[in-house]
């Protein structure tokens, strides 16, 4: 069953988006294996958040969109972040 | 083991990883068809038979209840989990931030920083609430506004108001805003026991106009419970984190 509305993309745009997306997140995980620099794999780790929710975004699912938008760029990068801090302060 | 045995143990895992995979995608639906009839059944009845227009949350906190039950207390075990491994431990103590070192200050927070952080702390805390209690209309609920309440108070710590973070979520404040979410969700569905109804029963008036704030019956309620134990149980442990970053020093440093 499929929803027609005037602001609805077209089903060839979608796909287009979609599949930018799945490469852009393949792309974006690696890059967050590869960065090496503990705070700076942080900030990677971050954007492939958003990556991601853009990713459930475009697979028409708004609602994780919205909890991996705070848990993914957001939250678990400041957790990683205080424990990397505390870890730092340790071993000084 | 050398590295060559080593090479060769992981290609034999990774092939035969590969073969698996591909048969078990080879007997995948086609993309984007879904063969099971309960979606399509649901998206048909939802609205009719809960009049909440988000019907995630419906589909949450109504038809899979049960199961939303368990997920929450995932996170209050886990929440509980972290608290109890980052207590102060022997030979710690709490010690306030101030004159750990006198001769060398810490960096002030940029005033950039600050006013970003402060500008956006309010308009993300109303977003969070609005969340929260707007499952019932929007494709939101309680998880996703709980955790963007949170954000929150990671905006005020940003900010480089560490004690203007302490002062809104008193340890004491949290633990039991955490425990009443976690508890409401389960009473409500033990209410409808009570009463002599199933398990996490719809007992509430549903409303009148599908999507209005007051629609939906226990979907709003629950979903408003489950913001108040997520806000919570994240704050719990940024600032847990906190504390051992900030505050916990070893004896003799």
């Amino acid at each position: 069953m499929t929803v027609a509305t005037s602001y609805a993309p077209s089903a060839g745009l979608m796909d287009a988006l979609q599949v930018t997306l799945l490469l852009m997140v393949a792309a974006g995980a690696t890059a967050v294996v590869l960065v090496r620099a503990r705070v700076r794999q942080v900030l990677v780790l971050s954007a492939y958040g958003l990556l991601l929710a853009l990713l459930f975004l475009v697979f028409q699912a708004p609602d994780v969109t919205l909890s991996e938008l705070t848990v993914g760029s957001v939250l678990l990068p400041a957790i990683i972040l205080l424990t990397l801090a505390k870890v730092r302060k340790r071993e000084e | 083991m050398t590295p060559a045995v080593r090479l060769r143990v992981f290609l034999i895992g990774v092939a035969g990883l590969a073969a698996f995979y591909l048969w078990g995608l080879s007997g995948l639906p086609g993309f984007g068809r879904y063969p099971g009839p309960y979606g399509l059944i649901i998206s048909h009845v939802a609205v009719a038979q809960t009049n909440a227009t988000g019907v995630v949350s419906a589909i949450n906190f109504e038809y899979r209840g049960f199961d939303t039950v368990g997920e929450e207390f995932i996170l209050f075990a886990a929440v509980a989990g972290v608290a109890i491994v980052l207590r102060a431990l022997r030979g710690e103590r709490e010690r306030p931030p101030a004159d750990e070192a006198a001769d060398r200050d810490l960096p002030p927070t940029s005033d950039a920083v600050r006013m970003i952080t402060l500008l956006f702390t309010g308009p993300v805390a109303l977003i969070g609430w609005w969340l929260a209690t707007h499952a019932q209309a929007s494709p939101s609920g309680g998880f996703q506004g709980g955790v963007v309440l949170a954000t929150a108070f990671v905006l005020l710590y940003l900010s480089g108001e560490f004690w203007v973070f302490r002062r809104l979520s008193p340890v004491a404040v949290t633990d039991a805003v955490e425990a009443i979410g976690a508890a409401g969700f389960v009473g409500v569905g033990l209410a409808a026991v009570v009463m002599g109804l199933p398990y996490l029963k719809n007992f509430l008036p549903l409303g009148t106009v599908p999507g209005a704030v007051s629609s939906s019956g226990t979907i709003a309620l629950i979903s408003f419970f489950v913001g108040l134990e997520v806000a919570a149980a994240f704050v719990l442990v940024i600032s847990e984190l906190l504390d051992q970053t900030l505050l916990i020093r070893r004896d003799g440093k």
